[in-house]
């Protein structure tokens, strides 16, 4: 009976500590909420890892309470401790019962490591995406979806329920590519090509970061993932390869302006200074990655990109007319 | 080149107004300066002093840079260190506080006790002693400099290239993040060099090396992984020097190098520094919980082992630093087992001190009370070291504010309690004084809070997504409480600072003198005066066991029988070569940070003219003659 009271009181703490550990955070950036087989597996390792080390934790606040309460000096008694050398006993046990739980927590992490550090797609029409990380955004390359091949920026949209494998490219310095929320992270490394599997269990928008330290802009080098249902996912696929042609006055200006001021860096090839493709960047959800998409942002980034995100790399455009910047930005913003 | 002579000149007439005016006298009043005597020191216990008050002084400067951050980070989206600024502040934080005043401080406190504690009269090579200072001391000036000259590093302590290649980092801030760490690497390579050969020639007769102090164990076993972790740092440091003063591309990929070769010089250094600076807190604490607890310490050969295994698997794990850099699940899953490992030596310790205390007779005065608070702490933090072991969770701690909250609880929870404990407590054999014990606990108090409220939330943001090393976050995805608490704490950390530097000052100015054994002490540094005469022990002593002076008072002895017979002890002498030759090295580097290579040469064109002036000196020392020592110790009995 004692026994079970024990354990029940053990559980009610353990229970606690989950619904701390869960409770707080937002669903998209939390990886104690994962919403992917990856961030599972990865929490299921961290739970057990937790859970061990409160045992151990316990153990010692419990001898270390008890000894600093009953062993304290008391006033007005003065005694000389006996001297005692050790014992052998003690030690072989401090030392055998943390190799049984670092045993227990070894073998499934050997075992996870290996599920996640295959990366390799079994099938050959698997979903494969590039990534590439640039200081401070991130570029998309669809290898086969659906059998089409393109490019897009900031935003990674994938299908529920399946596994994407990445390959991840760098360009320019370290960054780090992490989607808390659906599991992990892997190194962007100049001139070393990583890959990882990811998958979203539920639709939505989840979080994604930059996690090793690339420059002024790190803080910022956000971006977003979508998990849509597979019918949605290939409406997108069809929306993405459909080239935008613009049809108002002022759009086929924009159109105009943006060819003649943008394309040199903006472009599906890979020049120089490289930035984002744009020919979709009506479907986005943020200006530079993070801030809501709206004219009042568009226009603030296009006129100072620094003021916004430092260390960009993009120049200002501020030697345009009202007029023109106007056209501009009704053509980016409607280029679906 | 101008500017040099302006500065030399102007130090001279400073020199000359300080001393008086220039006349045919002016080299005497210098020679007999206190400032002089500093400079020029070799004595272990001055260096130490000087070790420790310069470690203090950086560590309230890598402080301040901490409260930046803090204050930048309490809200979302704040403007006050952005973009750059703050990765300098967040690069100069990380190097101050783990090379100039970390490492440091624990060399201090092992130069000022580690000798007495193996009865010696000092390190085996005290001009090498004051040589590490002098180069620890130019370096960190050197790479501080970089806030007024320049601009700052800003690639983080761990420096990664790409990012710190000259293409991406244009500006002179790694070039000092270099030169600086190589300067002072020298120094802590020497120190290494010399406690390891002071450790194992110069222990006093029957002090053999299982009946050494726990504090000199540590310093044994660190002064070990000096000698081994701080090449592949400089070798790293000389490469990456290369790539950015004279173009080459070790870590360039464009030019067919590998950025991944830094990291792992880096961190095949870096791990066993992580044991360098934890190790002798492990001694520090041994010895405050044995002295406060009056037992000895419990399973002292145990401990031994369990220091000596954490050493050597000190080297075994550095990739679990690399989890996430695509080595593979093979090299990944060896890592990971290794590093688990070291939780079960630690663990060892653990239980030890806590038996230690186990039917004692705890008295609870300032360094005990850190030593107190201390254990839970670095359990914590090890704890975090162990779920940081596994790498499929790893890819979800990795260079979050999770790992930013770990190595925080093992770096203050550990390295920094054990650096105030071992102040507390060593502070009469340093100064000659006792620091405030009320002072003490409220430093202890504030600190301690301040501390767990400061780095216990960083977990969770950790965990809710949150990367290190960024200047800011967004609001609305739920950072944003944890991070106000987490700059509230902060403020308890400065306040218990600002009492212990209060303490200091009040200590310094007051004339009450410190017993000799103020603590009921177990070694031998218990067993000499405090402040400790030059020549440490008049007469070598005779250890009979482990905790050596408690036995001694045990048997009511008076004191230690001695080894040898009254007689002159030779001392060495002072010298001012250290300083020039340090200078030297601080010329050049600064040479090669600004890229201008004749003031190079000029710097290093000192440093061996230094080392040849040094080597055909001829230099005996000096001695001090019995009547001399028993002179001094009646006058001490006089006024005591």
């Amino acid at each position: 009976m004692v026994s079970r009271q024990h354990l029940s009181r053990v559980l009610s703490v353990f229970a606690l500590v989950a619904f701390l550990l869960a409770g707080c955070g937002d669903p998209r950036l939390n990886a104690l909420q994962p919403k992917g087989t990856a961030g599972e597996q990865q929490l299921d390792l961290i739970m057990l890892s937790i859970y061990i080390m409160l045992f151990v934790f316990a153990v010692v606040m419990a001898i270390f309470i008890y000894v600093i309460v009953r062993f304290r000096k008391r006033k007005g008694v003065s005694r000389t401790p006996k001297q005692v050398h050790g014992s052998t006993l003690a030690e072989i046990v401090w030392t055998a019962i943390p190799i049984i739980l670092l045993a227990i927590l070894a073998v499934p992490t050997v075992k996870t490591t290996f599920n996640l550090g295959s990366a390799q797609p079994k099938s050959a029409d698997a979903l494969k995406i590039k990534v590439t990380g640039y200081q401070y955004w991130w570029e998309f390359e669809y290898l086969n979806a659906n059998g089409k091949r393109f490019k897009t920026a900031q935003e990674l949209h994938i299908p529920v329920g399946k596994k994407v494998y990445l390959e991840i490219y760098g360009k320019d310095v370290l960054h780090s590519f992490w989607v808390p929320a659906l599991g992990g992270k892997m190194d962007v490394i100049p001139g070393k090509v990583n890959t990882m599997w990811l998958d979203a269990k539920k639709p939505g928008e989840y979080q994604g970061k930059c996690a090793e330290l690339c420059g002024a802009g790190h803080a910022l080098m956000d971006f977003k993932v979508y998990a849509h249902e597979q019918a949605d996912f290939d409406k997108w696929v069809a929306q993405m390869t459909t080239p935008h042609k613009p049809t108002t006055v002022a759009e086929k200006e924009g159109e105009k302006i943006f060819k003649q001021n943008c394309l040199s860096c903006h472009a599906t090839a890979d020049p120089k200074i490289k930035g984002p493709d744009l020919s979709k960047f009506g479907t986005r959800h943020t200006i530079a990655g993070f801030l809501p998409k709206n004219e009042k942002n568009l226009e603030k980034w296009l006129k100072d990109p620094e003021s916004v995100k430092p260390g960009a790399r993009m120049p200002k455009i501020n030697y345009l007319n009202d007029q023109e910047m106007k056209s501009l930005m009704e053509y980016l913003m409607n280029s679906k | 080149m101008g500017t040099l002579l302006v500065v030399l000149v102007l130090a001279l007439f400073l020199a000359a107004i300080l001393t008086g005016g220039y006349n045919k006298d002016f080299l005497e009043r210098v020679r007999h300066s206190k400032v002089w005597d500093w400079l020029t020191t070799v004595d272990h216990k001055k260096i130490g002093i000087m070790y420790f008050m310069s470690g203090f002084f950086f560590l309230l400067i890598g402080g301040l840079e901490a409260v930046f951050m803090r204050l930048q980070l309490i809200v979302p989206n704040n403007d006050l260190f952005t973009g750059d600024t703050f990765n300098k502040l967040l690069t100069m934080h990380g190097t101050t506080m783990i090379f100039l005043a970390a490492m440091p401080m624990i060399f201090g406190i092992i130069n000022v006790v580690m000798p007495l504690q193996i009865g010696a009269r000092d390190v085996a090579f005290p001009f090498l002693n004051s040589l590490g200072f002098w180069a620890f001391f130019f370096g960190g000036l050197l790479l501080n400099l970089s806030w007024i000259f320049g601009g700052a590093p800003n690639a983080g302590w761990t420096s990664y290239p790409s990012l710190a290649l000259m293409g991406f980092n244009p500006g002179p801030g790694i070039d000092y993040y270099v030169l600086g760490l190589q300067i002072s690497g020298i120094g802590s390579l020497m120190s290494g060099i010399n406690f390891l050969a002071t450790i194992i020639n110069m222990r006093t007769p029957g002090m053999t090396f299982l009946r050494m102090p726990m504090f000199t164990w540590t310093s044994f076993v660190t002064s070990a992984l000096l000698l081994f972790a701080m090449p592949p740092l400089t070798v790293g440091l000389l490469l990456l020097m290369f790539d950015r003063v004279f173009g080459s591309a070790f870590f360039d990929p464009a030019l067919g190098g590998s950025p991944v070769i830094w990291q792992h010089l880096f961190w095949i250094f870096g791990h066993p520094e992580v044991y360098i600076v934890i190790l002798p807190a492990f001694g520090i604490m041994s010895e405050v919980i044995s002295t406060f607890s009056k037992k000895r310490l419990f399973g002292y050969t145990s401990m031994v082992f369990a220091t000596v295994v954490i050493g050597f698997l000190g080297f075994m794990v550095w990739v679990h630093h690399m989890f996430t850099v695509g080595l593979g699940p093979m090299s990944n899953s060896i890592f990971a087992v290794a590093t688990m490992a070291i939780g079960v030596p630690t663990g060892i310790k653990v239980f030890n001190w806590l038996f230690t205390m186990w039917g004692g007779e705890l008295h609870f005065k300032t360094p005990m009370l850190w030593a107190v608070g201390f254990i839970p702490t670095f359990v914590m933090g090890g704890v975090t070291g162990v779920m940081l072991a596994v790498p499929p969770a790893d890819f979800q701690y990795h260079d979050s504010y999770f790992v930013v909250a770990h190595f925080h609880y093992v770096l203050v929870g550990g390295t920094v309690f054990a650096l105030f404990a071992g102040a507390y407590y060593w502070w009469p054999k340093m100064f000659g004084k006792l620091l405030d014990d009320r002072l003490g606990k409220w430093h202890f108090w504030l600190f301690f809070i301040g501390y767990h409220l400061t780095f216990f939330p960083q977990h969770f943001l950790g965990l809710f997504g949150m990367p290190r090393r960024v200047f800011t976050y967004q609001a609305g995805y739920g950072l944003e409480s944890l991070n106000m608490l987490s700059s509230i704490g902060a403020v308890g950390m400065v306040l218990g600072t600002i009492i212990f530097t209060i303490n200091v000052i009040k200590t310094a100015r007051s004339k009450e003198l410190a017993p000799a054994d103020p603590w009921d002490g177990r070694t031998l540094e218990w067993s000499v005066p405090s402040p400790v005469p030059e020549y440490n022990f008049a007469q070598l002593p005779l250890v009979r066991g482990y905790d050596a002076f408690w036995i001694e008072k045990q048997a009511g002895n008076k004191g230690m029988a001695p080894a040898e017979p009254l007689g002159p002890i030779h001392m060495p002498s002072p010298s001012y070569i250290p300083v020039i030759m340090s200078l030297g090295l601080f010329i050049a580097g600064y040479g090669f940070v600004a890229h201008a290579i004749p003031v190079a040469v000029i710097g290093i064109a000192v440093v061996f003219i230094s080392m040849f002036v040094r080597s055909f000196q001829q230099d005996f020392g000096y001695h001090i003659e019995p009547e001399e020592i028993v002179g001094s110790a009646k006058a001490k009995e006089v006024k005591a």
